[in-house]
Formats: structure tokens, C-alpha cells, sequence
């Protein structure tokens, strides 16, 4: 099966063509924002990260800088440093460049402030737009596809429909020989047995159960019951009692494939199929982590319904709850509650969901892409310092 | 006529409904392809489940064939199961260093 994809220097496709603003730090941030919002197709990536952060954690956001930047939907990038932080800009940018693809930088202190950075970032972001904007969609085979599935916002709907009917698109995925992948380790709590099963190695089995562990014995160390946190108050309003419950409806969006490797955050698969990547449950910083890791596409279930989006991917929304759709019809892309009223299958609704998939990935604009919703958030470690 | 209530698999001894429903309420759910019914003791909203059976103090809570949590107190048939009657047995930072 075919999808219209750009093509990158590095033989990776994207399914956007966006010019990426990435600030190497919280303090080039605005800089970063004014220059995109300057340029149209140009997204910025604003985030309150890149300094003052040590050891794994400085790891963590160098990485997911990079590998935002490396993402097949970005065409170019512009890379802004303060030009004191402990990020290194120059090191993002001779990162992401080797996918070939153009890196400029611009860096605040040697540019001489805020007017004559922004006058240099926009001046190259508009060159990579007029650039970019002559590349053509070409047919590539789907399997370029890396889908990443996300859930917010559950209630009860979201593990007996929505859930299921993403992981019925994960498996079709798959088995035309793409990859997908989904996150949320404090979701898998109370569902990781049978996970781990689903494991191609013991090795993998191992790594999933130790992650699982790692994330509720950091829940542990608050010393207080999970609950109010996970399941949130909303989980709860909507009938989900326990982190079990909501769990064990989780992992319905990761299919019923065979689990080919558990993920760091931000970290890209080597290989096709399934994989699971470490990420909190927070919906946003989970994508974010996806995304770095090359997802160009992301279906988003929920049941009590959200706007989230995404900087460079589309993000398609889908709910299994009938009251939901009616309410907040202006951010939920998928209707997915024949399921609980009983007059469609899964697969019927799985079905109708992966064309849409095709349709967004080959260039409809998703409901949170016309409104521009573009969250961001980097998971952190620790505190900075 | 639409369903008012799933259950998710076979073992469970809850199910989710999927209309508000009204306490006294009598509803038949499909348990494995067998219809059971199930006369409502409290109001269960949308999304929300009841108990199938009796359910003493203790005893696992199944949904999809997994436990979702244990028994905090009898729960008895066509009573609403929720934080108030079930607690999570996962993630209890509250619970370390009891013995």
C-alpha cells in the first residue's frame, strides 16, 4: 500500500513539510517564537528546558532536540542558542544535519541580542520556506510509516472502543510492514504481565517489567496512594477506578503484535513492528517523546475529550464516547462510539479509522493542525540545578 | 434496542454502562453470549460499572479478565462499583512500611 510522502536526503519520509525553530535552550525561546510566528510554515518549539539541567537529564533534552529535528516531517531547521546554555547548539545542529537535510544556527550573545537574532533566524527560516515549498509528494510504500499512539483523558470508553479500534490500526500497520509504537509506563501499571508476554525476547520482557517497576517505585517514594494523580480526577469522574482498570484498557491501543523492544524517551526504533517507549502518562510530553523518537503521525484516543496537538505531526483524535463527540465535535477528528452503542465492530470502526489515517498522512489537515495546536513538553528527570 | 451496558469479558464479575441508568433499573447484560439480569441498587452513570454478583470484602475486582483493584467492603449485586467500594492494589506509596 502507498502513501504521498516527501522524501528526505536520508531516505526517511516525512508526511509534512515544516521548518522547525528549535531553541537550545528556555532562554532563546521567545527568539525562537518570534522568528517562526514571522514565517509562515515555520513551527517553533518553545520549551523551558536546555540549562542548568546535569547528567541524564541534559542527555535526555539534547536528545529530544535532536531527534525532533531529525523527525522525516521537518524539512529544515533553524537552531537558536542563548549561546551560554548547557545544551550545545552547535551540537543539535551538526546532529540533525547529518540526516542531510539543511541546519542553519543563530546564537543571541554573538548576534548581539533579541532584534539582530530574530533579523538573522527569520531572514534563514524564510529561504528554507521558499526552499522546501518546492518539494513534491511522492508514492512511497506505507511501511516508511512510524505511527505513534497516545491516550487522554480516558473514561471507561476509552479501553472498551477507543482504545481497541487504535490498536486494530497499530496491527494493520504492522502487518503492511510499518512500525508503531505507544508510551505511557505509569499506564502499563497492573497490565505489564501481559505485555511482557507479548515479548520477542526475554531480554525485551525484562526491559519492560524494569520500567514498569522503575516508574512505581518512583510513585512510591511520594509516599502517598497514586490515586487523585493516576487515574487523574477526570479518569475517575468518568468511571475509571483504579490504575489497573485504566491501564488494563491502555494497552488496548498497542494491537495484539508481537513487542519488538521497549524504547528510552525520544529514542528512534531500528527495527519494524511494535514498540513500547518510556514516558510518563502525561499526554503531552509522552507525544513529544514519540515524536523525537520519529513518529510522523499520531492518533490520539480519549474519552472525556482534549485539544492537544502537536508541533511537527499530525494528531488525530478519536473518542469512543457518544457525549464527547457531540461536545467537543470541533477537536475530535473520529467518531468512535458505534462500538459501545453496539451497532459497529471493531474492525468496522478500525477499518474507517485507518483510512483516515491514510488521508492525513497523504496531507488533510487534522481538526488540532487548522487550530494550530502545537503542545510541547520535554520530560525531566530532576530539578534543575 | 441499543445496549445499556457491556461487559468487557466472560470472568468478570463487573460490568460498564454505557447509558445513565437509574437505581432500581432492571438490566440484562450479555455475559458471554448468555443474558443475565441485573436489578440496579444505586443510580450508575454513564461509564461507570455494577457488580454482577455479590462480592465479598477482599475479593479481586475483574474487568477484561484482569483484576482491576480489590473489595473494600460486601458489594452486592446491581451495586455501583467504583473508588468507594474498591481500592487500587498498585502504586501505594501510603501503604510502605505497614507491615
Amino acid at each position: 500500500m502507498k502513501i504521498l510522502g516527501f522524501v528526505r536526503p536520508d531516505g526517511r519520509v516525512g508526511i509534512r513539510n515544516h521548518i522547525a525553530v528549535i531553541p537550545s535552550s528556555v532562554c532563546a525561546s521567545e527568539v525562537a517564537m518570534r522568528i517562526a510566528s514571522s514565517v509562515e510554515g515555520a513551527v517553533a518549539i518553545p520549551n523551558q528546558h536546555g540549562c542548568c539541567q546535569i547528567g541524564a537529564d541534559l542527555e535526555l533534552t539534547t536528545d529530544t532536540l535532536i531527534g525532533l529535528g531529525k523527525n522525516p516531517n521537518v524539512a529544515a531547521v533553524v537552531v537558536v542558542g542563548l549561546g551560554c546554555e548547557g545544551v550545545p547548539t552547535e551540537k543539535i545542529a551538526e546532529e540533525i544535519a547529518q540526516t542531510g537535510k539543511r541546519v542553519e544556527y543563530v546564537i543571541i550573545q554573538e548576534c548581539g541580542g533579541t532584534l539582530k537574532a530574530e533579523e538573522r533566524g527569520t531572514s534563514i527560516a524564510k529561504q528554507m520556506v521558499q526552499e522546501v515549498a518546492k518539494l513534491q509528494r511522492e508514492k512511497v510504500d506505507i511501511s516508511n510509516l512510524i505511527l505513534a499512539v497516545e491516550c487522554g483523558g480516558s473514561d471507561t470508553t476509552s479501553g472498551l472502543a477507543s482504545n481497541p479500534v487504535a490498536g486494530y490500526v497499530s496491527d494493520k500497520l504492522i502487518e503492511l510492514g510499518g512500525t508503531s509504537m505507544f508510551s505511557e509506563t505509569t499506564e502499563i501499571i497492573g497490565a505489564e504481565h501481559l505485555l511482557a508476554k507479548r515479548a520477542v525476547s526475554k531480554k525485551v520482557g525484562d526491559k519492560l517489567l524494569e520500567i514498569v517497576r522503575r516508574c512505581e517505585e518512583k510513585a512510591k517514594t511520594m509516599g502517598v496512594d497514586m490515586r487523585g494523580g493516576q487515574p487523574t480526577p477526570g479518569n475517575i469522574e468518568g468511571g475509571i477506578s483504579t490504575i489497573e482498570e485504566k491501564s488494563l484498557g491502555c494497552i488496548y491501543k498497542g494491537g495484539t503484535k508481537p513487542l519488538q523492544g521497549v524504547l528510552e524517551y525520544a529514542e528512534a526504533p531500528t527495527g519494524k513492528g511494535l514498540y513500547v517507549m518510556d514516558t510518563p502518562g502525561q499526554d503531552i510530553e509522552s507525544i513529544t517523546g514519540m515524536t523525537a523518537g520519529g513518529a510522523q503521525i499520531v492518533i490520539f484516543t480519549t474519552g472525556r475529550g482534549t485539544p492537544t496537538g502537536a508541533p511537527i505531526a499530525p494528531v488525530i483524535k478519536i473518542t469512543g464516547n457518544p457525549n464527547t463527540f457531540a461536545k467537543m465535535k470541533e477537536n475530535i477528528d473520529f467518531n468512535a462510539s458505534a462500538i459501545i452503542e453496539g451497532t459497529e465492530t471493531i474492525k468496522e470502526v478500525g477499518e474507517k479509522l485507518f483510512s483516515e489515517m491514510i488521508e492525513v498522512a497523504n496531507g488533510k489537515l487534522t481538526k488540532a493542525e487548522a487550530l494550530k495546536h502545537r503542545e510541547f513538553g520535554i520530560y525531566k528527570l530532576i530539578s534543575t540545578f | 434496542m441499543k445496549k445499556l451496558a457491556v461487559v468487557a469479558h466472560a470472568n468478570d464479575n463487573v460490568a460498564t454502562a454505557v447509558k445513565d441508568l437509574k437505581e432500581g433499573q432492571e438490566v440484562m447484560v450479555d455475559v458471554d453470549g448468555k443474558e443475565v439480569k441485573v436489578k440496579l441498587l444505586n443510580d450508575v452513570l454513564f461509564g461507570h460499572k455494577f457488580a454482577l454478583k455479590d462480592i465479598s470484602k477482599g475479593e479481586n475486582i475483574i474487568k477484561y479478565s484482569e483484576v482491576i483493584g480489590k473489595a473494600t467492603q460486601l458489594i452486592k449485586m446491581g451495586e455501583h462499583v467504583h473508588v468507594h467500594n474498591i481500592e487500587s492494589v498498585r502504586g501505594r506509596g501510603d501503604w510502605e512500611g505497614d507491615s
